[in-house]
């Protein structure tokens, strides 16, 4: 098991987020974290940014890709997305980017609200595995693990990021 | 969780509370552009009606394509069955167009039970009103209505207020309550519209409004069912409201935060005046408002038994 600094990682993407924001002339972007490390990463990325808009939640259970296989999910909470998305540019927020599948369904949730200005994806992890073409557009760090090993964050106080030996393949990042 | 939802009896605590708790998040979906979720895309989903049904049907065929089903009405009043055709014959057929639920609603108790004997592994029977027996989605929205206005079922006092006898929404709700543990049930009616033996479904009798309405949190009014009025229950639909019905003066004995519901079609001025129904404790509307998120919990809950995910093996 190996432990990743948390902390140093999000101030980190802080700043490169804020270089990005910059870059791409967006203020006062609207952030939406899916559940539930998402949302803990956006909390802080918007303490650190001092970011005052309604921080969207997203849990993306009715857009998953293996409802045929798995069911649903035993603890599916309710979306919020307390703004609308019409016209807003969103900082989609996750953990941790591995297959992009998460996001596909992020997506395809975010625009049954309205359609959006622009969606930038930022990741606190991205690691190798993807199975979509799906980039983060802001990512902290950039791992290569092997199939047994499973990245983890737990939270929300204090975040701590570790990287697990798993036995199964994880089915979902 | 289950693959067939036929009656709240035999389910925990815990399953009602993950029925309710899953309710919650699908009434997110209202908030929406788009009302709709891609849950169960490319399901197909047969409303079997062997009765008239206006909320029940539509409400099922709205929780469906919200979960975007596929959805066929099937009124068996006005179909093959009054060219002869039996009802399995019926269903196979319709099985065999393969289909994988199928909401069934028959004035005969058990009929929904029946038909989960004969479908294939993978398709789930849910049953939306079977004879006198049991109406569980009902019981389960009006459980929804109430958890929304008051959190603690043991702290709450329920009146069911009509005719019993002949009521399977009653039956159920009284189930489900037990189930969730509430304070106190209580049953206002005359004998004649009493089942024998009530009192060993846990709940405490009582044939006057003043006393049996007295502090509730929760009044749940019954229809008069005309259409089964022809044994002479009650003396007549004007004196059944002078002692039975629902005014402003008698709902002044529950608690005045009570809140009053009904499972509909209402009879005005006859269990329930317009001033109550209409009034500001009435959420009749939002019992409906809810029946949809409730039986869209119910539906994707069904579909994700493990017989319904390992038989097909139908990856999207």
């Amino acid at each position: 098991m190996t432990e990743l600094n948390a902390q140093q990682l999000l101030k980190d993407l802080a700043n490169d987020l804020h270089d990005y924001l910059s870059d791409q002339n967006i203020s006062d972007p609207v952030f939406i974290g899916i559940q539930t490390g998402g949302v803990w990463v956006a909390k802080a990325l918007q303490s650190l940014l001092n970011n005052k808009q309604k921080l969207g939640v997203l849990d993306i259970t009715f857009y998953r890709d293996d409802f045929s296989r798995t069911g649903i999910q035993p603890t599916v909470k309710p979306s919020k997305l307390p703004l609308g998305v019409d016209d807003k540019h969103i900082i989609l927020v996750d953990d941790v980017l591995h297959t992009g599948r998460t996001v596909r369904a992020a997506l395809n949730e975010i625009f049954d609200y309205g359609r959006p200005a622009s969606v930038s994806l930022v990741v606190l992890v991205q690691r190798n595995g993807n199975e979509l073409p799906i980039q983060a557009d802001v990512a902290a760090c950039k791992l290569n693990l092997e199939p047994t090993q499973h990245i983890k964050l737990s939270g929300p106080e204090p975040l701590e990021l570790k990287v697990l030996e798993v036995t199964a393949h994880p089915n979902s990042e | 969780m289950m693959r067939h939802f036929l009656q709240i009896d035999g389910l925990s605590i815990e399953d009602l509370h993950h029925i309710l708790d899953t309710t919650e998040s699908f009434t997110s979906v209202d908030d929406r552009a788009v009302k709709k979720v891609p849950l169960l895309r490319g399901k197909t989903i047969v409303n079997l009606f062997f009765e008239p049904s206006t909320r029940t049907r539509t409400t099922f065929e709205l929780a469906a394509k919200r979960l975007s089903a596929d959805v066929l009405n099937i009124n068996i009043a006005t179909s093959a069955a009054t060219k002869g055709e039996s009802l399995l014959d019926t269903l196979f057929n319709l099985q065999a167009m393969n289909t994988d639920m199928f909401i069934v609603r028959h004035p005969e108790s058990g009929a929904a039970e029946f038909i989960s004997n004969y479908v294939d592994s993978h398709v789930s029977v849910i049953n939306a009103g079977d004879g006198r027996h049991a109406h569980p989605t009902q019981a389960m929205l009006d459980m929804f209505t109430i958890r929304k206005h008051f959190k603690d079922f043991s702290k709450l006092s329920i009146a069911i207020v009509g005719d019993i006898l002949h009521s399977r929404v009653a039956r159920s709700q009284i189930e489900a309550l037990n189930i969730l543990g509430a304070k106190e049930i209580r049953v206002i009616a005359p004998r004649t519209l009493l089942p024998a033996n009530i009192e060993q479904l846990g709940v405490e009798v009582f044939q006057n409004c003043r006393e049996g309405l007295r502090d509730v949190d929760v009044v749940i009014m019954l229809r008069l069912q005309k259409e089964r009025m022809q044994g002479g229950f009650i003396p007549s639909e004007h004196e059944y409201f002078q002692l039975y019905g629902l005014t402003p003066e008698r709902l002044t004995y529950a608690k005045p935060n009570a809140i009053v519901m009904h499972p509909g079609p209402i009879n005005r001025g006859v269990e329930i005046s317009s001033e109550v129904a209409d009034g500001p404790q009435s959420v009749i509307l939002q019992q409906v408002e809810y029946g949809i998120a409730v039986r869209m919990a119910i539906l994707s809950l069904a579909m994700s038994s493990e017989e319904s995910l390992t038989a097909k093996g139908s990856d999207v």
